[in-house]
């Protein structure tokens, strides 16, 4: 139950699909030079399998354990939290000013899908804190970042984000957590909330609180809520640590996976009212997620592919060693499963699909820092276009496929897959959530081909199959190797472009029939845009066999893309049949014949 | 007080090597490169002993290939001070890196030099004897615990009937032996940090050494195949086998 970090195609991504080389010419990324990040993947890999992978499936199994409003971690985590913070990895891409280290989101990217393939439970406390960090960087007063942002961009405090209520989940408009204020500046918080990633535990020493709730005159709905920070040790002027807040957390969840991450529900104010001060405006606290939302959203997407390469190298592991039957062609004595050939094609299966959903994330995290920090403000807007328009994709197709893949890693297994002790189920189970927190795959879909697709009439889409078709010149070019792949990326390019044109022209029309066929075109984007970036390393792979690189990992590469041809991409072709004709007849039979 | 560490680049302790088809030596392609596992020990035990102020000054130091500054570089983010290469695309046996460290030292003027007792790749386990020997200066290998004074440096060493503990003036080599320490994770500040540290390139004619190999190695080979075994009668026939086949009773 070991974890290695495929470093090897990590750098192959960073360098040759996501455009390293330009992020590192940025203004504030130029050190983020390729030997500095293969130093860097080097020492997080080492951690991450030597210290984070050994406590996954005892974290699992030990569980986070909850007793009088206190959280007690499984055994281990607690050093390595220590061990995590003292080597200045929460800082990885913090702002320089309170002492982060200011490299760009795409070696964050390849990191942070270390932390989380190694140890995903662990994981989801610093990916929380820095989207706390992110929160007070954007939106907090001088003083509130003074006051937080140092202890915890190092590590020594974490933080949450308290947004979910039970009458509140995917609807925000129904919030009733209610702030009053005290006349000094600060509030007094009340309400409970849900589903609070590491709401309570005790790896740190704070725990810093960010919380969603409603003003007293506060309008009603979505424009009425508020963003406030409530630590759960006051912080005096001098930094130290004062009273007890009332923010307590009253109970922690039971989960089918992530075990040891404490689920916390949270009650505020339950003994006179939690202490706590607005962040940014009154009534903007939504704005300020959906700021957030965006990072969230990608680093769950993370999650999805994190999970599919710890699952495969298990599967791997166990296929290589497994000997059971004779090979289907004949064979004198029994073979190691990884010979058989249905076996060869789950594996490929989940190969060829990490390395298009590795390629697809790391590309937007690319983007995404072209969007933040490029120079020229028409790169930087077609960037962020580029980052919108995918962040639903990232999000939905990396956590159902990183399902997916978790699946087969059981199936690879046989019955001992099945059986908790080989470590193959943790995947699964972990898995499972990450399709639903940060927004189902529904709301993603919803959001894609809502407020990403219809509302620009397909304009940024355009944009984007219009370099997927440059890539289709090159295959062009590039001889007879690359035909397979050739073939199946202009069906698939053009199986989205006529679900896009099929989706912007009837949205407003036939919305509801439009919509079932939401979540089959994030799949169908997700896909495509995966076989177009393992084309485009299938080409690269090609060159450097070329230039005369004999490293096996290119003829692998090239293979690896002619199966997600062969196999992944064909289905393009469908799901846009599934978009275009499958409304009508989700919708056709009366609600109470369901 | 000044500390020396050599560090040697050599084949990841996680890679399974492979002897080239025509017998020639280990196929290096595409393989993963790492620090020396016991050199990462020396590093460690000469960065604690900066940390607690009997050290002033780690310098690190390699012989080999321009992949070496790599390894400089991990030697640096783990806290290392300053690095020195040796660059040489050349065949390099023990007595000519010991030789190169001898000319490192007699310029840098380490009071101590701490070093792997042998490296993964040839397990040769005779550079550290070697160099003490050409400095003239007492050596303690196999160390497991290292205490320094200011003139003198006590060694407690792994022999063979157990642990033995040797006093030793300074200047002196010292070798690692596995549970000295536990070498630490390199930190991001520092990862990042040692790309600013200095790392000078110095070539073996710089310090007029002379790097011919002495030995020839003939050929290389994988160990044989374990053969499959077979069943015996009964205990006669395995005692018969083991005196007259096996010829070990």
């Amino acid at each position: 139950m070991s974890y290695k970090a495929p470093a090897k195609d990590m750098m192959f991504v960073l360098k040759e699909l996501a455009g390293l080389d330009e992020v590192n010419q940025l203004p504030g990324y130029e050190e983020a030079t390729p030997d500095l990040v293969e130093a860097i993947l080097d020492e997080a890999g080492k951690f991450a399998g030597e210290v984070l992978a050994p406590l996954n499936f005892s974290g699992d199994q030990e569980s986070a354990q909850w007793q009088d409003r206190a959280v007690t971690m499984p055994s281990g985590f607690k050093e390595a939290y220590r061990q995590f913070a003292e080597s200045g990895w929460t800082a990885l891409d913090c702002h320089p000013e309170y002492g982060g280290q200011g490299l760009p989101r795409l070696v964050s990217a390849a990191v942070r899908e270390m932390w989380k393939a190694a140890n995903m439970a662990f994981s989801l406390c610093p990916m929380l804190t820095s989207g706390a960090i992110e929160a007070l960087e954007l939106c907090g007063s001088a003083e509130q970042k003074q006051m937080y942002l140092p202890n915890m961009i190092s590590g020594k405090w974490t933080g949450t984000m308290n947004i979910t209520e039970p009458q509140a989940g995917s609807d925000l408009a129904a919030i009733r957590s209610r702030a009053e204020p005290q006349g000094d500046g600060t509030y007094k918080i009340f309400g409970q909330k849900i589903f609070i990633t590491y709401g309570e535990h005790d790896m740190a020493e704070n725990i810093i609180h960010l919380v969603l709730a409603r003003l007293p005159d506060a309008p009603e709905g979505v424009k009425g809520i508020s963003l406030f920070v409530v630590p759960k040790y006051q912080v005096k002027p001098d930094g130290s640590l004062g009273e007890r807040n009332d923010a307590y957390c009253v109970s922690i969840e039971h989960k089918l996976g992530i075990h040891a991450s404490p689920t916390s529900v949270m009650a505020f104010g339950d003994h006179g009212g939690a202490l706590g001060t607005l962040v940014g405006k009154p009534n903007e606290g939504l704005k300020y997620m959906f700021i957030m939302m965006n990072a969230a959203r990608y680093a769950v997407g993370l999650e999805g592919l994190a999970l599919a390469e710890r699952a495969y190298q298990q599967a791997l592991g166990y296929a290589r060693e497994r000997v059971q039957g004779r090979a289907i062609e004949g064979s004198a004595t029994s073979v190691a499963i990884v010979h058989h050939p249905d076996v060869r094609r789950m594996l490929m299966t989940m190969k060829s699909q990490i390395e298009a959903m590795r390629a697809l994330a790391y590309v937007v995290a690319g983007a995404h820092d072209a969007a933040f920090a490029h120079p020229d403000e028409t790169e930087r807007k077609r960037n962020q276009a580029f980052v919108d328009l995918m962040i639903p994709v990232v999000k939905g197709w990396l956590t159902e496929t990183g399902n997916e893949v978790a699946y087969l890693g059981v199936q690879v297994h046989g019955g001992m897959g099945f059986i908790e002790e080989t470590g193959a189920a943790q995947h699964l189970r972990d898995a499972r959530i990450t399709t639903i927190y940060e927004g189902t795959t529904g709301i993603q879909a919803n959001d894609l081909i809502g407020r990403k697709l219809a509302r620009d009439g397909g304009a940024t889409l355009k944009i984007v199959v219009e370099q997927m078709q440059q890539t289709i010149a090159e295959l062009d070019k590039a001889g007879a190797e690359l035909t397979g792949i050739k073939t199946a990326l202009v069906k698939g390019v053009a199986a989205v472009v006529e679900a896009g044109a099929y989706i912007t022209a009837n949205y407003a029309s036939a919305v509801r029939e439009v919509a079932v066929g939401a979540v089959p075109f994030l799949k169908l984007m997700g896909i495509v845009s995966g076989g177009w970036l393992m084309a485009r390393a299938a080409l690269t792979a090609r060159k450097k066999i070329a230039e005369g690189d004999s490293d096996p990992f290119y003829p692998s590469k090239i293979a690896t893309a002619n199966y997600y041809a062969a196999h992944i991409l064909p289905a393009a072709s469908g799901l846009a049949t599934v978009i275009t004709t499958g409304g009508p007849s989700a919708l056709a039979i009366p609600e109470e014949q369901l | 007080m000044k500390i020396l560490i050599p560090v040697k680049r050599v084949v990841d302790y996680n890679v399974k090597v492979r002897v080239k088809t025509d017998g020639t030596g280990i196929d290096l392609a595409n393989v993963k490169m790492s620090m020396n596992p016991f050199d990462e020990i020396a590093v460690e035990e000469a960065i604690r002993l900066k940390e607690t102020g009997l050290a002033t000054e780690v310098l690190a130091v390699s012989c080999g290939v321009t992949a070496c500054q790599e390894t400089l570089r991990t030697a640096m983010a783990l806290g290392a001070d300053r690095a020195i290469l040796v660059e040489t695309d050349a065949e390099l046996q023990p007595l000519a890196v010991a030789k190169l460290l001898k000319a490192l030292v007699d310029k840098e003027q380490p009071k101590l030099v701490i070093l792997g007792k042998q490296a993964i790749d040839d397990d040769a386990n005779q550079t550290g004897q070697m160099l003490a020997a050409l400095l003239g200066w007492p050596q303690a290998t196999f160390a497991s615990k290292v205490v320094l004074g200011s003139d003198k440096v006590t060694v407690t060493r792994e022999v063979d009937g157990g642990l033995e503990t040797v006093e030793i003036g300074l200047p002196a080599v010292v070798t690692t032996d596995l549970r000295l320490n536990e070498p630490r994770y390199a930190t991001l500040p520092n990862i990042m940090k040692a790309k600013k540290k200095p790392l000078e390139i110095i070539k073996p004619a710089d310090l007029g050494v002379d790097i011919a190999p002495r030995l020839t190695t003939l050929k290389f080979a994988e160990p044989p195949k374990r053969q499959a075994g077979i069943r015996v009668a009964d205990i006669a026939e395995l005692l018969a086998k083991l005196k007259n086949e096996a010829k070990v009773i």
